[in-house]
């Protein structure tokens, strides 16, 4: 995929627009993903229930919901084992998982970018000691390294966030490195270095914003894995602790309850996760198609 | 090639030397002193100070790291906290069982995806097309704790036809040779350990072996695509060959190139979904074995795990680099 990351110069804004709505598959994530983000702002208004009653409501513990008869009042997709309505959880969730994976995406792109930056544009032995230090990180599958993370600077969900944030960065970093490396190669860097432009004006200013098309569509797709990541982490006891709505904590706090019965309680979290990462996978691929038609087949 | 594979694998060093200085340092910035942990809350400052010297945590920090580099290189991570057992011992017991589990993933991975993207490609736009692209869409976007406990819900709980976890019937008697259960189940013949070992295998590997299908299938069916549009399948067409004959003898050898990549990428990533399988699946691999060293603080543990997970993925990447120039002579190899 290097090399291929410039976007056409004289594609304009409305002719990315309309090239986006006959992209139908971008335009269905699109959707799914603003409905996500819909749950996740209106969550206060849009949630039939409290995510977190206290004291729990024991009574109404792994009540099934609306597809059965004896389905607990006011809880569509049924009680989780503490009693506490799964729906209004899931959509609090939202705001969790979305808030995490942005973070973690937001953290990825500024060390990314920065070291990308650094490495691509000064070359050297800045070059070759970011480079190396980014193979050591891909020497690890990227959840290992966020676990490692998280067990050195402790559990919780903001930790799960920056550890994943950090082990993101070397896929970024490399991503930018390469198109930083094509762009400092152009005639009107040249140009700004004949003018006497100091280096980090010509970073700020022209190696930046022109790298930035790459940074989207990964940001986007790495959005989806991000998102996954941190469930993951939470299903593992090591992201999100109780009692934060959080899918894959509520996923790994409720599927014990499968053996007795109860599998709401365990299911749908889970397509909430499933549904927001098809989403921006969806998005992503068409926004990699769209900004690079080459690409396209 | 061989130059290339020498050099391939001396670059090799530095990246595993950096690892183990990563793991090593990470560990040891973790807060609280480890000798506390090991001697609990409420041992004296001689008791401290005494798991200190034993474990050697009094030392200055480069030279704690130069004596664990120099036992790891002779393949000791030291002993657990937790169990007292050997680190590398609790490895090689449970490594057997997370390689029985990703070789049997990789392989349903390779076969259906393979299968179904050749389908699809040959029949572009038809029924089977749209529906195995949009299960494999589904397949890349599915978290592989959630398949793990659906698979266990329906095939385990609901019809009863696979155990929900663990890694053998525990009425069974068993012998460990090899720590292989279904290769050692072979050697003693004993038929009965062989069926329940497969059957608890069974909903693991479907389960982490789902997402690397998926991508595969995309995969194989972009390049099926790709080939099918080259002049010399238009050839072979028009010299008569059939249809099948032009597909499976001379389109999928050449599509199978980027395929051959993707399979290697997915095998690292199948070590981080067998952390997570492993668990759903009280699987006694290497990954559950990581999560709870992690989680009771086994330091040991956690070090010699995780640079011997890094030791394996640097390793299986560096095979598929191999494979990818030997298959493909128009890479070159500098």
């Amino acid at each position: 995929m290097e090399g291929n990351m410039q976007i056409k110069k004289e594609s304009t804004g409305s002719e990315l627009l309309r090239r986006f709505k006959y992209n139908k598959s971008a335009v269905f994530g699109l959707i799914i993903v603003l409905f996500m983000v819909f749950c996740a702002v209106t969550a206060d208004i849009i949630a039939p229930n409290d995510p977190y009653p206290s004291p729990p409501v024991l009574a109404n513990k792994l009540k099934p919901g609306f597809w059965n008869d004896n389905g607990a009042e006011g809880m569509p997709l049924g009680s989780d084992g503490l009693g506490r309505c799964v729906l209004s959880r899931i959509i609090y969730g939202a705001r969790v998982s979305l808030t995490a994976g942005f973070v973690a995406v937001a953290i990825a792109m500024i060390l990314g970018i920065a070291f990308g930056v650094l490495s691509g544009y000064f070359g050297g032995w800045v070059d070759a000691v970011i480079m190396r230090i980014v193979d050591v990180m891909f020497a690890f599958p990227a959840l290992l390294l966020a676990i490692v993370i998280v067990t050195v600077v402790g559990q919780g969900l903001e930790k799960a966030m920056i550890a994943i944030g950090i082990v993101y960065s070397p896929q970024m970093a490399r991503i930018i490195r390469s198109s930083v490396l094509y762009i400092k190669e152009m005639e009107y860097i040249e140009l700004q270095k004949a003018i006497g432009s100091s280096h980090w004006r010509i970073i700020l200013r022209h190696v930046i914003p022109n790298s930035i098309a790459p940074v989207i569509v990964y940001g986007t797709l790495m959005l989806a894995t991000a998102i996954l990541d941190c469930a993951a982490l939470g299903f593992l006891g090591l992201g999100a602790q109780p009692p934060t709505p959080e899918w894959g904590a509520m996923l790994s706090n409720s599927y014990s309850y499968i053996v007795s019965g109860a599998w709401w309680a365990a299911t749908f979290p889970g397509i909430a996760i499933l549904l927001s990462v098809l989403g921006l996978n969806l998005l992503g691929d068409g926004l990699r198609d769209i900004l690079d038609p080459r690409l396209k087949q | 090639m061989k130059w290339y594979i020498t050099k391939r694998l001396l670059m090799l060093i530095p990246v595993l030397l950096g690892a183990s200085i990563l793991v090593f340092s990470l560990i040891h910035l973790a807060p609280g002193d480890p000798a506390r942990t090991i001697a609990g809350e409420h041992a004296s400052i001689q008791t401290i100070e005494r798991i200190q010297e034993k474990y050697g945590l009094n030392k200055p920090l480069p030279t704690q790291y130069w004596i664990w580099l120099k036992q790891a290189l002779q393949g000791d991570f030291g002993r657990s906290i937790v169990s007292n057992e050997y680190v590398s011992k609790e490895i090689w017991h449970r490594f057997p069982n997370t390689v029985e589990l990703t070789l049997l993933a990789m392989f349903i991975a390779i076969v259906v995806g393979v299968i179904a993207g050749i389908v699809s490609a040959s029949r572009q736009y038809s029924f089977l097309d749209y529906g195995f692209m949009g299960v494999a869409l589904f397949g890349v976007s599915m978290p592989v704790f959630w398949l793990g406990i659906m698979l266990m819900m329906i095939f385990g709980v609901y019809l009863r036809w696979f155990p929900i976890g663990g890694r053998i019937s525990i009425m069974i008697p068993f012998t460990r040779i090899t720590g292989f259960y279904l290769l050692d189940s072979v050697i003693a013949g004993n038929w009965e350990a062989f069926i329940s070992a497969l059957r608890h295998l069974i909903l693991p590997a479907v389960a982490l072996g789902t997402i690397p299908m998926a991508t595969v299938a995309r995969v194989t069916r972009s390049s099926m695509l790709e080939v099918l549009r080259q002049d010399f399948i238009r050839t072979e067409r028009a010299k008569g060959l059939s249809e099948r004959l032009v597909i499976y003898k001379h389109a999928v050898r050449n599509a199978l190139i980027p395929v051959v990549t993707v399979i290697g990428l997915n095998f690292g990533l199948l070590l981080a979904g067998a952390i997570l399988t492993e668990t759903v699946f009280s699987w006694p691999g290497l990954g559950r074995y990581v999560v709870k060293a992690v989680q009771m603080r086994d330091y040991p543990a956690v070090q010699g795990c995780v640079l011997f997970f890094a030791f394996i993925f640097v390793i299986v990447n560096l095979i598929t680099d191999i494979i990818y120039v030997y298959i493909d002579p128009r890479i070159k190899y500098q």
